[in-house]
């Protein structure tokens, strides 16, 4: 494996968002991913590179799916592995995260993994717990490795997100893997168009270098080499944004008629868990453009580096 | 009772150093000789106590955030004479007997003079108006919803009437609360690079614009606090263009801070309405030299560290510096505004507001004074402040002008020790 330590620049801590991670250091990262998804083809799938060291998945917020992929990245590495779930804790008694954080410290814990259900959690743990910190969601704010997956994804198929059109189409407002993506992937050297309807479509954040935003789904595909489909909560029709979700299929629902105006060989990603025949239909789910189950394959080999990148050869 | 002269003091824009005796809580006259007790100005600027219009200090039911005696403790090493308390308490001040109590209290204390003001509406539900005149009896010194937003026009065009008719003063937090919605920081591309729910400018501006008609219908006196906006600015001008009873307040964390704050995700930085950015902050500063802006509060909301410690979206709201306002306007400026401009902002401009009588330096006006060290730089250090909300933004700052003795009704409130 490629030891981490020969890149320029100091070396991040935490991934928290993708501050201070420069596009050398990504893509080292991803470099060092290749080398993690030959070991999960292995018969035996596991590697001594963390043993002795102890991660704690802390999730505030419930993600099974998230929590799983991590746990089985970390227990690869053969990390041990404790598991803190604020449901069944403390922290539903009114407990603040200080609190917790101090609990937890006590535990000896090495690094953590954070997800929180408001922006900025993962930041305040790093704060608190002095110790590396991967963020596994915080509120709307960032999901870095799932950005760092689908970067990886398209990579894959490509050889380089140089020059590549990313379309990511939903509710982007309340979308945490949109702003990592819309953070990650123009680093990177792709151009990022956000779509949805204008309600779920914050303008302001066609401030972000490499971003443009649009509510027409047909302009923002076009060209496009990779088309996201982003999971709609059912519970925004409560906010009033959005008049019904049939009108917002008919017009944002990622499906074979949209990929026409697409790339021709254009991807189909989708960070799950998938509304089918809501933002997205059965046949662009399934068909041959999906790289869904990749995505959620490459997520472990992708968790695998991270954990490597901040935990091995440090101190 | 004994004198009090407090010597080699300046008065702003003199050279001379002087002394001033005060007794009996009025000032007696200047430059009679040490009479009764002698305290050293040190060549300090002496000038009418400060006079706060926007605090919290959080007592009835809150005193582990402040409490009367930490709060006019803080009060009065600010600098501050006067302080005008917000009525958020639990239980909310809408009743005669608590605006009693305040002042019984505070006048026992001996720090900053406390005028309470009493919540507009009952529980300040914004339904049912208080007894606003029982209250103005009591003491109160103006009504306001403030911690809560003014939903209904009627109610609040009900209570302008009735308080302008007392002669009284009704104060607005005035935010939109619909449109507000759950935003926690000003809306914009910080906000949404963060994922944090955004609170519009759009939410301020439309509420002035709204109170601003109401003002118009009825003739009432209307005070704006802790106006954040360029546009609710513009509003608020635009309202004294017409020669409508409208004042306005700014707050010095508006001038100092921007919403670029939050990218730390720290909650010291969360407060009600938002920080803004820097062109707001700018447009602020406008008002404050063109007069505009009628007056500078600080809005001193103080809360436990645990509370401030949590995240962005729990986190309660507020910033608690009184202790600093007047230093920290000095020293970032001092200079634009000018000494006896910005010492009016936070004297006499905050009496006008009030309709009280202009605080002077005159024999027989009252002895509320402060004596202000306007070169010596001091780092800020908030283990020593005496609110109890002991952290704050500015911290490790180097400020000057710090006040170094306060003396309210011709007692010393605060003597700095160093
Ligand atoms: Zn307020």
């Amino acid at each position: 494996m490629t030891p981490a330590t020969s890149l320029t620049g100091p070396r991040p801590r935490h991934l928290l968002d993708f501050q201070g991670w420069t596009p050398e250091r990504l893509n080292a990262l991803l470099d060092n991913a290749d080398t993690m998804a030959q070991v999960l083809d292995r018969p035996v799938k596991k590697v001594p590179a963390l043993q002795g060291l102890t991660v704690c998945t802390a999730f505030f917020e419930n993600s099974t799916r998230t929590r799983t992929s991590f746990e089985l990245a970390a227990r690869r590495m053969s990390a041990d592995v404790m598991t803190f779930a604020a449901g069944s804790s403390s922290v539903s008694k009114g407990e603040s995260l200080r609190d917790t954080m101090e609990v937890l410290t006590a535990y000896k814990v090495d690094a953590y993994i954070v997800r929180h259900h408001a922006a900025g959690a993962a930041h305040l743990v790093a704060r608190y717990s002095g110790k590396p910190v991967i963020n596994a969601g915080d509120g709307r704010r960032a999901h870095p490795t799932q950005a760092l997956l689908d970067a990886y994804t398209i990579r894959q198929e490509y050889g380089s997100l140089e020059g590549k059109r990313v379309a990511i189409i939903g509710d982007v407002r309340h979308s945490r893997v949109a702003r990592s993506n819309a953070e990650l992937l123009p680093k990177l050297g792709a151009e990022v168009v956000l779509c949805g309807p204008a309600t779920l479509l914050p303008r302001d954040l066609a401030a972000l270098p490499g971003v443009t935003v649009t509510s027409d789904p047909r302009e923002a595909v076009r060209g496009a080499h990779a088309v996201m489909a982003l999971r709609l909560q059912q519970e925004r029709m409560n906010g009033g944004f959005l008049a019904s979700l049939q009108e917002y299929a008919d017009t944002y629902q990622v499906n074979e008629a949209l990929m026409q105006h697409a790339e021709s060989g254009a991807i189909v990603l989708h960070p799950g868990p998938m509304n089918r025949d809501l933002e997205i239909s059965s046949d662009a789910a399934d068909g041959k453009r999906s790289r869904i189950l990749k995505q959620v394959e490459n997520g472990q080999a992708v968790r695998m580096s991270v954990l490597y990148h901040l935990l091995v050869g440090r101190e | 009772m004994k004198e009090l002269t407090i010597k080699n003091v300046r008065r702003a824009g003199s050279d001379t150093l002087e002394s001033v005796t005060v007794e009996n809580g009025v000032i007696k006259g200047w430059n009679l000789g040490d009479l009764g007790t002698v305290v050293d100005g040190q060549g300090g600027t002496v000038a009418p106590a400060l006079i706060e219009l926007h605090a919290h200090l959080r007592e009835p039911g809150q005193t582990e955030k402040e409490d009367l005696a930490s709060g006019l403790a803080a009060a009065a090493a600010g600098g501050y004479g006067t302080v005008v308390s917000m009525p958020n308490t639990r239980p909310v001040v809408d009743d005669p007997a608590i605006v009693r109590s305040l002042i019984e209290k505070a006048d026992r204390l001996g720090f900053a003079r406390l005028r309470p003001a009493a919540a507009l509406t009952r529980g300040q539900k914004g339904e049912q108006l208080a007894e606003l005149t029982a209250l103005k009896e009591a003491g109160a010194a103006m009504f306001t919803d403030d911690g809560l937003t003014n939903e209904n026009a009627r109610t609040l065009r009900l209570g302008l009437e009735y308080a302008g008719s007392l002669g009284m003063v009704v104060s607005v937090h005035a935010e939109d609360a619909t449109l507000r919605a759950d935003g926690v920081m000003n809306e914009g591309p910080v906000s949404e690079a963060l994922g944090l729910p955004g609170n519009p400018a759009a939410a301020e501006a439309a509420r002035v614009a709204r109170d601003v008609e109401i003002v118009a219908q009825t003739g009432a006196r209307l005070h704006v606090q802790h106006l954040s906006t360029a546009r609710a600015l513009d509003i608020v001008r635009d309202a004294k263009r017409r020669g409508l009873p409208v004042t306005c307040e700014v707050c010095p964390h508006h001038l100092t801070l921007t919403d670029e704050k939050l990218r730390s995700f720290d909650a010291i930085y969360k407060v009600a309405p938002p920080l803004r950015t820097q062109a707001d902050a700018d447009h602020l500063l406008q008002g404050l030299l063109d007069g505009s802006v009628d007056c500078i509060a600080t809005d001193h909301a103080p809360h436990t560290r645990a509370e401030k410690e949590r995240d962005l979206l729990e986190a309660p709201s507020g910033i608690a510096y009184i202790e600093l306002a007047f230093p920290l306007m000095w020293t970032r400026f001092g200079e634009q505004l000018g000494l006896e401009r910005l010492l009016d902002l936070m004297t006499g401009a905050a009496a006008r507001v009030m309709g009280w009588p202009e605080p002077t330096l005159e024999e027989g006006a009252p002895a509320d004074l402060v004596v202000l060290d306007l070169e010596t730089e001091r780092t800020v250090e908030p283990a020593t402040f005496k609110s109890k909300a002991k952290f704050t933004p500015w911290a490790g700052e180097s400020l000057k002008g710090w006040p170094t003795l306060t003396v309210v009704n011709g007692k010393v409130a605060y003597q700095r020790q160093d």
